[in-house]
Formats: C-alpha cells, structure tokens, sequence
C-alpha cells in the first residue's frame, strides 16, 4: 500500500497533493497550449469539443456528484448561453464582456431553477428539470424577435480588440475558459461550500441538523452549476457560428448526463474523460460503419451476411442504441465510471504485485426508502 | 359552450392514455421506488406489436390484443430481471438514468425492426361516430374511456381481492416486513412490471387508432409524468385523475391559447403543481428519515 503522510495543514490544503501529479497537469497544460501547432484542424476543432463538454460535465458534477441533485435539463442552460451570445454578439458587444455575462445570467436562472429544488428531491426533482428544459425549448422556437424562431441564428465571429479571434483564437479562449472552470470547481469541492454539497447528498436531514443551510447550498449549486453550463454554451455558439433550438433537445440534456455516467459521478476527471469518450463516439461510430461489414464478410466469407451488417449499422437508431447500451453497462458494472477504471489502474501499477480486485469490491447496497414510513 | 364541451371530451381521452401511462409509472414506483423512464417506450412497443399481430399476422383484433398483452408482460419481467434488479438500492438517479437508457435501446430497436414510417391499425371501432344531441363522439374516444374505466376497476379488484394483489400492496408498504411474512418480493417484482407494461401496451393499443403507430411515439410517455406528479406518484386514482386533468388542459389550451402553448401546457402545470403541492393532489405529506 502508499500512504500519503500528511505533516501539516498545507499539506492537506494543497492544490496539488503531490510534487508528481503538479508536473503531470502541467504537462497537461503544456500539450494543450502547444496543440495548434502541433495538429490539423480537425483535431483541433475535437478538442475545443472536448473542451466545451469537459465544462459542462464539471459543472454536472458539482451538481449531482457533490451536491446530489439531479438535472435532466442542462442543454436549457446551454441554449440559455448560446442565445445570450448570440445576441450579444449581434449587438456589437465585446465578448469579454458577454462572456462573464452570459454565464452570470445563466447562473441567475439555474439559481430560479433551483428554488423548487427546495422542496423537491430525487424523482421530482428530475421531472421538473426536465420540465423546465422543454418549456425553455418551446420558447426558443416561439419567442422570433430574439432568438429568431425555428430557423435559428448565425453568430458573427468573435473579435478581441477589433480582431476576429479565429480558429486557434477560440481554441486558447476554450483551454482558458476550462482552467478556469476546473480551478474553481476544485476549490469549491475543498473549501467548505463543497464539504455542505456532501453532506446534503449524504443525508439532508443530517446536513440540517449540524446547520448546513440547506437552501442556500442547494440552489447555490443549482446556480454555480448552470453558470458553467452558460459558459459553455457561449463557446459552444462561437463554434459552431448557427444556433437552432432544436440542438438544444432532451437528448443533449442525456448526452450530458452520460459524460459524469461514463466519466464517473464525482470525479472532475471523470468530466474530462467523458467527455472525451463522448466526443469520440462518433468517429468511433464511423469507423464501425465502415469497417465492420468487411470485416464480418471476410472473416464469415458470405457477401450477404456483409451487406446486412451493413445496413444495420447504418439503421438511424444505432446512435441511439449504443448510447442506451453504454449508460446501462456503465451504471451496472462500473458505476465509478472511467474514473474508477482510473483509479483502478493507478493502484494496480503503485502495489504491482500485490493489487487485490477485492480492495474495489463494492459494499452491498440495499434498497434505501424515500418514502417515510 | 358546444365546443367546450367537445374539446372537453376529446381531452378527456388524450388523457386517460396519460393516465394509463401514469398508472404505469405508479405501480412500479409504489412496489419498487424506481420511476420507470422507459413507461412510454413500452406503450410504443405495445402498438408496434399490436400492428404485427393484427395488421401482418392478420389476427383477430382482440385476440390480438390478447397476443400483445402476454408478448409484452413476458417482456417487462426480462427488463426487470437484466437491469432493473441489478441496480436496486442504487441513488435514484442511476436508477433514472438506467430506464432513460433502456428507453433509449427499445425505441431505436423499433425502429430498426418496424421502420420510420407511421403505420395504422384497423379496430372494430374505427370510423364510428355516435351522436348525443347535439356533441358528436367519435368511437375511438369513447373506446379509450370506457377501457379505461373498466381496466381500474379490474386493477382496482385485483389488488383489493385476490391474494397476490394484497402480497403486492404488502410489498410496496415495506419490503423487508413482506419478506419475513413469506411472500416472496422478487417473484412480486417481477410481476409488477409485467402489469406495469401490460397496462401501457393496453394504452398504446387504445391510442393506435388516434395516432400514428411510431417510434416517437414513447415520447408521450413524458406527458404522463406531469399526470403522475399531479396525481401524487403513489396514488393510483391519482394518476388516472392527474391524467385527466392534463389531458384537458392540453386540449383546451391547444383550442383557446395562441399555437405553441398546448405543447408545455401540461408542464407549465406540473412546475406549478409542484411549487404549490409537491406531494400531488391526492398524494400524503412525506417526511423523510435520516
């Protein structure tokens, strides 16, 4: 086994716990700043994806990794960014100013959003997120002097100082924005506004009674988490430069899910690493497409079994089939997610020969009531 | 006044198939405390399967009926047993997030298997009107209603009469006090979810006639939830009222209400149902323990 000795305060109150995980983010860091030179603008554009996912997978696991809400209804507030940009930017506003600012509107509605949170736990509390991010889509489609109805908006480049930011622009505008992000997410989940997010999943009752304000905490993570998810949606509009409500839909909202689910619940790694599985799905999907049916017709040597892979594979569900598989498989069989494959792994390497799969063994959960009785 | 009482009618069928969605979502939600995502996606299998026994197979409508009711228990018991036991006791919301991905399997899967196009069922009932003065009733309105009523008070019998109805309510009110008593609860788990899905599928027959039969169609199963919310999510009554009343309210606010508003009507009801009562209209007070 390692231990991690503390000796002091500070050593619990770093950033970085060890000398070798401050060089590994740096490294980190370093490869993302030296990306634009280094590959195609494919990739590139990937990257700013996995960038934009990452953020809005922090802010869904300050959400329901720490503060134990639930929201089905994030792509809401990602539209809610995207249209205060795009407006903005329609304008002529500076996008340091919109920037914060979107986010900050987006916060103030997560923080409404929140309230009914209040009252509201579990399953209800999922419903009418979900409620809500249908009706926001309504009103995207129907309120046409501003979000220009059903057939979406363009969103004019973003300049700094007069010159449009282009492509490697917007891509140090994304790393910047996700450091940002992920340092604040850090430091909330080790100060004690995070230490009340836990305690109130843990147990509400129990958080209350040793004084954690329960409604302060939960619409406050409500409005930190909304916030991130505004922010992103800001870049996400730059990006892509044409919005359109129906790319705000429920399925984002799950897709957005699926990051902590795949990533790992409460992990801000797990973000980063659902997010890039979520990106890569679909060129994943392509690759399938295009080189399973031979593949089958080679190794099973009929032609015809080859053309009726090929035709299933390129059924219009099978997006959606496969995304349904993954969050079955991944809230069965590793509910820590890739995150815990992670850990997994880190341990496996630090106590080579001695690694026992039972240290990971999962306690027996039983069926906790959320009724009272 | 004529045309209140007529959208009135027609609401009031939209929304028994809400509430017989709803009702789904009761049952399982009683017994089990998981709150079934994929309810509406069972009702779509349910008329998609209605279409290959009546339409391809050429079966009689209610022997067909019959085919489908057994076809989709026998199907909600196996999506009990391969995800849904495996994951009890598990945070509520990997439970919801599980049954959102079964939803998500079982509507592509249909539509691979029937296809994208809207297909149509003929029943007895197809095409008949009755007049009552001077309203004019279509007999496909009236089906759903009357199968309505008779399928709560089938349900209602059931779990009032018969043993294993009694063993069921037992399981729901506390699972561990039913075990000690010798019934055995993954046997009643199981069979709550086939009477779950066996409800939708009768729900998704019902409604084939009004609507086209396709893969979209499981989306209606999100208009059940305002309907189960109102209703107080673990009243059965409630569910078929809430269903109701948020079938009304779709319809009138889709006659009166400028276009746009009948799509959210129904949730601009539930966020107001729950910020004012969240436990739902006929639901009891809950209080939690630590």
């Amino acid at each position: 086994m390692s231990f991690r000795i503390r000796t002091g305060y500070e050593d619990d109150l770093r950033l970085f716990k060890t000398r070798e995980s401050a060089i590994a983010y740096g490294l980190l860091l370093a490869v993302l700043l030296a990306a634009p030179f280094l590959i195609g603008s494919y990739f590139l554009s990937q990257i700013v994806f996995v960038l934009i996912y990452t953020i809005v997978g922090v802010g869904l696991v300050l959400l329901s990794g720490y503060a134990g809400q639930t929201s089905i209804g994030h792509a809401a507030f990602l539209a809610i960014g995207a249209y205060t940009a795009a407006n903005a930017a329609k304008y002529g506003v500076p996008i340091y100013v919109y920037l914060p600012a979107a986010a900050l509107l987006t916060g103030v509605v997560g923080w409404l959003v929140g309230l009914p949170a209040l009252r509201l736990h579990g399953i209800y509390l999922a419903i009418a997120t979900f409620a809500f991010a249908l009706i926001v889509e309504e009103i995207l489609a129907r309120w046409e002097r501003v979000t220009n109805g059903n057939e979406g908006m363009m969103i004019k480049p973003a300049t700094l100082v007069g010159k449009p930011l282009g492509e490697s622009g917007l891509y140090y505008l994304c790393v910047f924005c996700t450091v940002v992000v992920v340092l604040l997410a850090v430091n909330v989940i080790r100060s004690p506004t995070g230490r009340a997010f836990v305690a109130l999943r843990d147990s509400e009752t129990a958080a209350r009674s040793m004084g954690v304000d329960a409604a302060r905490y939960k619409t406050f993570a409500f409005a930190l988490s909304a916030g991130m998810t505004g922010l992103a949606g800001v870049l996400y509009a730059h990006k892509l430069s044409f919005i359109s409500p129906e790319m705000f839909t429920l399925s984002l909202s799950i897709e957005f899910v699926m990051i902590i689910i795949i990533g790992g619940v409460a992990s801000i790694r797990g973000a980063a690493l659902g997010a890039i599985f979520m990106i890569m799905v679909d060129p994943l999907l392509v690759l399938l497409k295009d080189g399973l049916p031979g593949l089958i017709g080679r190794i099973s040597g009929s032609p015809l079994l080859q053309d009726k892979a090929s035709v299933l594979l390129s059924a219009p569900g099978v997006k959606s089939l496969i995304f349904g598989l993954i969050i079955i498989f991944f809230i069965i069989h590793e509910p820590m997610g890739l995150d815990g494959r992670w850990i997994k792994l880190k341990t496996w390497l630090t106590q080579f020969p001695f690694y026992r799969p039972a240290t990971f063994r999962r306690q027996k959960m039983y069926l906790k009531s959320e009724r009272g009785r | 006044m004529l045309d209140f009482v007529q959208q009135t009618i027609s609401g009031v069928a939209v929304g028994c198939v809400y509430g017989l969605i709803a009702l789904g979502f009761v049952l399982i939600y009683k017994a089990t405390e998981v709150v079934n995502f994929a309810q509406g996606e069972l009702m779509m299998l349910g008329a998609f399967l209605s279409y290959t026994f009546i339409a391809t197979l050429g079966l009689n409508y209610w022997l067909g009926f019959l085919a489908c009711l057994v076809c989709m228990a026998l199907l909600g018991m196996l999506m009990e047993r391969l995800v849904v036991r495996p994951i009890l006791g598990y945070p509520q919301f990997s439970i919801v997030m599980a049954t959102i991905g079964l939803g998500m399997v079982l509507r592509s899967l249909a539509g691979m298997f029937w296809g994208t196009d809207d297909l149509r069922i003929e029943t007895p009932f197809s095409k008949a009107v009755y007049h009552l003065g001077p309203l004019v009733i279509a007999a496909d309105d009236l089906s759903i209603i009357v199968a309505t009523a008779l399928l709560c008070v089938i349900l209602y019998a059931f779990f009032r009469f018969t043993r294993m109805g009694v063993a069921m309510q037992a399981v729901s009110q506390n699972m561990l006090a039913a075990y000690y008593m010798g019934i055995p609860v993954k046997r009643m788990f199981a069979s709550i979810w086939a009477i779950s899905a066996m409800v939708a599928t009768a729900a998704g027959i019902l409604l084939a006639p009004i609507t086209f039969i396709h893969s979209n169609l499981g989306f209606l199963g999100l208009k059940a939830f305002p309907a189960a919310v109102l209703g107080g999510f673990t009243s059965i009554p409630g569910a078929l009222v809430g269903g109701v009343i948020i079938g009304v309210v779709e319809t009138l606010s889709g006659f009166y209400l400028p276009e746009g508003f009948k799509d959210i009507a129904a949730y601009v009801v539930l966020l107001a149902v729950l910020l004012v009562r969240p436990q739902g209209l006929l639901g009891g007070a809950m209080l939690k323990k630590v």
